[in-house]
């Protein structure tokens, strides 16, 4: 199986007969089917890292005149005029947003994934596995704009009466302050990225979940172990590792996702006073780079979307390696 | 501690296949009772029952009473949870908890009855430990994953996973059958001493196994593939082994067939 951060909770496991798994390698005879296809395997792992590598090296190279020119804070200013002779451009309402949104998106697709994997594999009776299994999957295969077409027509007048009611009861709160603004507001953004993303970790989830062996499960209902004892002792420590990978995967998405957001967001007029509450509106990084795409038209403009796709590529990228770090610091455990 | 467990007539099913037909026993309290048989003789199957662990295979159910002391099994009002906490299993691989330490291994089964105090779990895993000799192997790394020991130790510790939460019968289901001989020789030495509190149950291929650690042997049969298995005959262990009541039995023993 594989998985954003590369790992998954089956790569440890030992063969049927015991024995660890084979090390890269160790098993290759010189022959020539083994050296075609050893050297097919190794040529399209090179490609992909040299592939990252030049989206790297690209988008370094044509941010950096940009960043140069610039005569703002890249990294604390609200500005965002890239054109003209004296550019002023930073990136923390976009970085703000899309953190928000997606962090948001996290809270509510993780735990909701997780259970819908949990019942699906534990708990729904087995002529229901498959079908509900693949109804989830379904999701997934909803074209994005479809995604925004709905949160824009169907489900924002839906929401509209529930951010009233937050922003009156919760109102003291900062971040469910309100701000006058309704439609694209970070929460809103945020539940419909959840619903995006739930498939993807509700799939992995799954997929691990279903690998837990039948001798752990076995291990705790012997001791005494209620279903949900069994799950929380057995299944869910096996499936640790699987769905750390499926949250980033689904967290890279959320952070990246285009068109349902251009299509939702309640962009900021120029000047607007910053606040803390998630009923504001504002452009990601990716909308705000869509919505303007007619605007590349002199390398300096450019380069400034380019710097801010560059920080989006750096924040995904520290995410993964953050999950990859929380995975290897259990690693001896999940043999 | 120990309690007896009286079976009448049970048969077990999964879904409409029938197992294992009409078995009627008595366990002992505080001994060996070993179940030998071929293959597919519905020994494990019918061991499965004695902690109701056959219900977590679906269509698994069975008809007939188990009596645990005064206590039925299978009444409407017994909770299969209760009934696996009363009596413990070991199993064929040993299965530590490959996530857990060492530790947290024997200490599960006490969690899961709500045990918290760090005190009392200390004390009763370093008992458990000692009674599945093999806290002196251990006794320093009992942080570590419990999945790093070697088999023979892996399944002592499930042993004392087993025993932690005070058993009154210990089910095992062909406990050596993944280990090599010197495991072996441990389990069987912890048998021998686990009997003089626990009434044990053990399922093993092995017919000299059952002569070593066994006071009571119980010997299983089917009339063919497809058929269910039944109980031929049960009686002391050195008895099977010298001077069995029925022809089935001496064919098998002698290795006539099996």
């Amino acid at each position: 199986m594989s998985s954003v951060t590369g790992v998954s909770a089956t790569d440890e496991l030992p063969g049927p007969d015991g024995r660890p798994p084979l090390s890269a390698d160790a098993a290759s005879t010189g022959r020539v089917g083994d050296r075609i296809f050893g050297g097919a395997a190794t040529l399209s792992g090179v490609v992909v890292i040299v592939l990252v590598s030049l989206i790297a090296v690209f988008l370094i190279v044509q941010a950096i005149p940009a960043l140069a020119d610039n005569s703002a804070n890249f990294f604390t200013s609200r500005e965002w005029a890239p054109g003209g002779e004296e550019p002023r451009f930073g990136i923390l309402e976009f970085l703000w947003t899309t953190v928000t949104a997606s962090t948001l998106a996290m809270l509510i697709s993780v735990p909701v994934g997780v259970g819908v994997a949990l019942f699906i594999t534990q708990y729904a009776p087995a002529w229901m596995r498959r079908p509900a299994a693949a109804l989830v999957d379904l999701l997934a295969a909803v074209p994005s704009i479809v995604y925004g077409l709905w949160g824009l027509i169907t489900f924002s007048p839906f929401f509209k009466p529930v951010q009233g009611f937050m922003e009156d009861r919760l109102g003291w709160f900062p971040l469910f302050s309100p701000t006058g603004i309704s439609g694209g507001t970070i929460f809103f953004i945020g539940i419909v990225l959840a619903i995006m993303v739930l498939p993807i970790v509700t799939a992995l989830s799954r997929e691990v979940f279903d690998q837990t062996p039948l001798a752990h499960k076995e291990g705790a209902l012997a001791l005494g172990a209620t279903k949900w004892e069994m799950i929380r002792t057995a299944v869910l420590p096996f499936g640790r590792p699987g769905v750390i990978s499926a949250s980033m995967l689904a967290l890279g998405r959320a952070l990246g996702e285009t068109i349902a957001v251009t299509f939702l967001v309640s962009a900021l007029a120029d000047g607007s006073p910053w606040t803390w509450s998630l009923f504001n509106g504002g452009e990601t990084f990716a909308s705000k780079i869509a919505n303007n795409a007619a605007e590349f038209s002199n390398p300096s403009k450019t380069g400034a979307y380019i710097a801010a796709g560059l920080v989006l590529f750096v924040l995904t990228f520290i995410v993964n390696s953050i999950a990859r770090v929380v995975i290897e610091r259990r690693k001896a455990f999940t043999e | 501690m120990a309690k007896r467990i009286d079976v009448n007539d049970l048969n077990v099913y999964y879904g409409s296949f029938k197992a294992v037909e009409g078995v009627s026993m008595t366990v002992e309290p505080r001994s060996v009772t070993a179940f030998i048989g071929p293959s597919g003789c519905g020994k494990s199957t019918f061991l499965r029952t004695l902690n109701r662990m056959h219900e977590v295979i679906p269509g698994g159910r069975v008809e007939g009473k188990v009596m645990l002391d005064d206590q039925d099994l299978y009444a409407p009002s017994m909770d299969p949870v209760t009934v696996r906490r009363t009596i413990g299993m070991v199993f064929q691989r040993p299965n530590p908890f490959p996530t857990m330490s060492i530790y947290d291994n024997v200490a599960a089964g006490l969690r899961l009855n709500g045990v918290k105090n760090k005190k009392t779990l200390d004390g009763i895993v370093e008992s458990s430990l000692k009674g599945a000799n093999l806290w002196t192997e251990v006794k320093d790394r009992l942080n570590k994953p419990g999945a790093g020991l070697s088999g023979g130790q892996q399944q002592r510790l499930c042993i004392a996973r087993a025993i932690a939460v005070q058993p009154q019968v210990l089910l095992m289901d062909e406990p050596c059958s993944a280990l090599d001989p010197i495991s072996t020789l441990a389990i069987e030495d912890l048998i021998n001493e686990l009997k003089s509190e626990f009434t044990i149950v053990i399922v093993t291929h092995n017919m000299q196994q059952a002569a070593r650690v066994s006071d009571r042997t119980a010997f299983f049969n089917l009339k063919a593939t497809g058929e269910p298995g039944r109980l031929i005959e049960i009686d002391d262990t050195t008895r099977i082994f010298n001077n069995p009541s029925e022809q089935a039995t001496e064919d098998y023993i002698s290795g006539r067939f099996g």
